[in-house]
């Protein structure tokens, strides 16, 4: 395991980045004026790999374009919830070309969920699983610890394909000692925990509430941590996974429910595989909450907590 | 081509676009009449080379249609070189076409998405940065409208080009002076442009973009400045050039014309 793993996710991952770039001339790093310290040394050292375009995110996405329709492999850098300004330019310069043409842009949008908690709703992303999911040849990566955001560094050049990669703002334990392939990004998932009543299919931060949930009561639940939430993972695997054996399907997300995001993934599998297992949904309500207070007490407020999860899984666990 | 072979190539381009309207009633003909000379110029003018046999070949370089829907001339000007069957020019916006009624990226030859406006020069940025790095001599050319300068990402990339110093890129506007519902003067009062694109360090230079010899002489000149700057070149243009009842309508952008009238503007300029 490397020790950029017990790094914020940023962090190992820009530093897996930065190893590479030394190694292959054709990556570029583009930051929209956002800093990390793993970032200082690339900066300082790969000059002619990395360009601050500013603020100024839509032009950030249009130059990456470019970039990539030369055959280059870019990394981009901004905060999560600032991609929504460039939309447009996602959608038109990199998930429409991509159809036709190798595009590998990834998008590195730090701050997921409540990440920048007492920054307010304006930093707060609750939006992005929805909306990026909803758009064609755009593959969309949630890792739930710095070992699985490490390793889009070796993935993200392999598929020429745009990437948005959602980050955590926190630092997080890792979750996935032990679990053979558990960073697979074709697969797109991996079981973390397995149990005989109820599974919790939980994706970025929530990951970690749902394996508390099932350390509470081992045996009980599985746990499978979702960390590709595009249709490019492999669909029949975690409709089985997530079913077979277990009573129910509860599903967490730290993002707005009911619009698209992990929420609908699980209940499109139901329907696809034509499978009845109840389905209970843990996310947002779709408010801005202006109501300052730290990331527990966000959660909280929400109901995101594992006593929470617990109490709504009770029914199934007799 | 000598000069007055030139102008009887821009008499060309512009006739086989009324050509193309005639059965593609759905393309925007007010705007891609204006930048007939601009494009026959950039083509045939000797300073845009491109490979037809092989559209992506990496010595190429590269243009890039910003503003999408009003370069419609470009389709005779790639069947021409032979990008593609000169009958497909029949089937623009038809089905199974490789010609939309906005050019798109299925086209051979044609480099970018360019259905929503805004978007060239911030991609053409990336290009000129790429092939900067890669050590390729090609150039990058943008064809924008003067509508176009009203979106913000724009001078984003505007300050991007001029930072970088890509000074192998080229930035045609197309200024006829009107967008979609009148005249700009009315709507963002652009003008001066020029002086804009100078202050934020841009080589700059205004010619008649109905003249294609000048245009030529002023693409030139440059293409051939390697001073840092990256170059911009106000193109003075008429929306509808050519045909009288586009020229005079401020909503001539969404206008179809007749039969007759494209008959007329045939006869004018044969």
């Amino acid at each position: 395991m490397s020790s950029l793993a017990n790094l914020p996710m940023r962090d190992a991952l820009i530093g897996a980045i930065y190893e590479r770039m030394r190694r292959d001339p054709t990556i570029m790093f583009l930051s929209a004026d956002m800093g990390a310290p793993a970032l200082d040394s690339l900066r300082a050292e790969l000059p002619g790999q990395f360009i601050n375009v500013g603020i100024a995110e839509q032009n950030m996405i249009s130059v990456a374009a470019g970039l990539a329709m030369e055959g280059l492999t870019v990394f981009t850098y901004a905060i999560a919830s600032f991609y929504f300004r460039a939309l447009e330019q996602i959608r038109i310069n990199l998930a429409l070309p991509a159809q036709i043409r190798p595009m590998n842009v990834n998008l590195m949008a730090l701050g997921a969920g409540l990440s920048y908690d007492v920054s307010g709703p304006t930093h707060h992303c609750l939006e992005d699983i929805s909306i990026m999911r909803s758009l064609p040849n755009l593959a969309v990566l949630s890792p739930a610890d710095s070992d699985t955001a490490l390793a889009i560094a070796d993935f993200a050049p392999s598929l020429a394909k745009p990437k948005y990669i959602r980050l955590d703002g926190k630092v997080h334990r890792s979750v996935r000692q032990g679990v053979v392939g558990s960073t697979d990004f074709h697969k797109g998932y991996a079981v973390l925990r397995r149990g005989d009543r109820v599974a919790l299919v939980a994706t970025g931060m929530m990951t970690h509430v749902a394996i508390e949930v099932a350390d509470r009561s081992p045996g009980r639940f599985g746990v499978i941590d979702v960390i590709r939430l595009d249709r490019g993972i492999d669909q029949s695997g975690l409709f089985e996974d997530m079913t077979r054996g277990y009573r129910a399907v509860i599903s967490l997300e730290e993002a707005y429910i009911d619009c698209g995001g992990l929420d609908a993934l699980v209940s499109s599998l139901r329907g696809r595989f034509d499978s009845g297992i109840p389905h209970r949904r843990f996310g947002l309500p779709q408010i801005f909450d202006f109501s300052p207070g730290d990331r527990a007490a966000l959660l909280a407020r929400h109901r995101l907590t594992a006593s929470e999860v617990a109490a709504v899984a009770a029914p199934w666990l007799g | 081509m000598l000069s007055n072979e030139l102008q009887a190539k821009a008499n060309w381009v512009r006739n086989r676009t009324l050509e193309m309207h005639r059965l593609a009633p759905g393309i925007r003909i007010a705007s891609s009449l204006s930048p007939v000379e601009i494009l026959t110029a950039l083509y045939y003018g000797n300073l845009l080379h491109q490979n037809p046999a092989d559209a992506r070949d990496p010595a190429r370089d590269r243009f890039v249609a910003s503003k999408g829907h009003g370069t419609l001339c470009l389709y005779p000007i790639l069947a021409d070189l032979g990008f593609f069957p000169a009958d497909e020019l029949d089937r623009v916006g038809k089905q199974n076409s490789i010609l939309g009624v906005i050019p798109e990226p299925i086209t051979p030859g044609v480099e970018t998405t360019n259905g929503s406006l805004g978007h060239g020069l911030g991609v053409a940025c990336g290009m000129a940065i790429a092939l900067r790095r890669a050590g390729n001599p090609a150039k990058v050319f943008v064809l924008c409208g003067d509508g176009e300068m009203n979106v913000g990402a724009i001078w984003e990339a505007v300050m991007f080009a001029a930072k970088h110093r890509l000074d192998n890129l080229h930035v045609i506007v197309d200024d006829n002076g009107r967008s979609m519902l009148g005249y700009q003067k009315d709507i963002l009062g652009l003008d001066p442009l020029a002086p804009k694109f100078e202050t934020f360090g841009f080589a700059v230079a205004e010619v008649d973009g109905h003249d294609v010899n000048a245009l030529v002489a002023t693409l030139r000149r440059l293409k051939l400045l390697a001073d840092g700057r990256p170059k911009a070149i106000i193109a003075r243009t008429i929306k509808g050039h050519t045909v009288p009842e586009l020229e005079t309508d401020p909503l001539a952008h969404i206008r179809v014309l007749s039969h007759q009238s494209i008959d007329a503007a045939l006869r004018s300029r044969p």
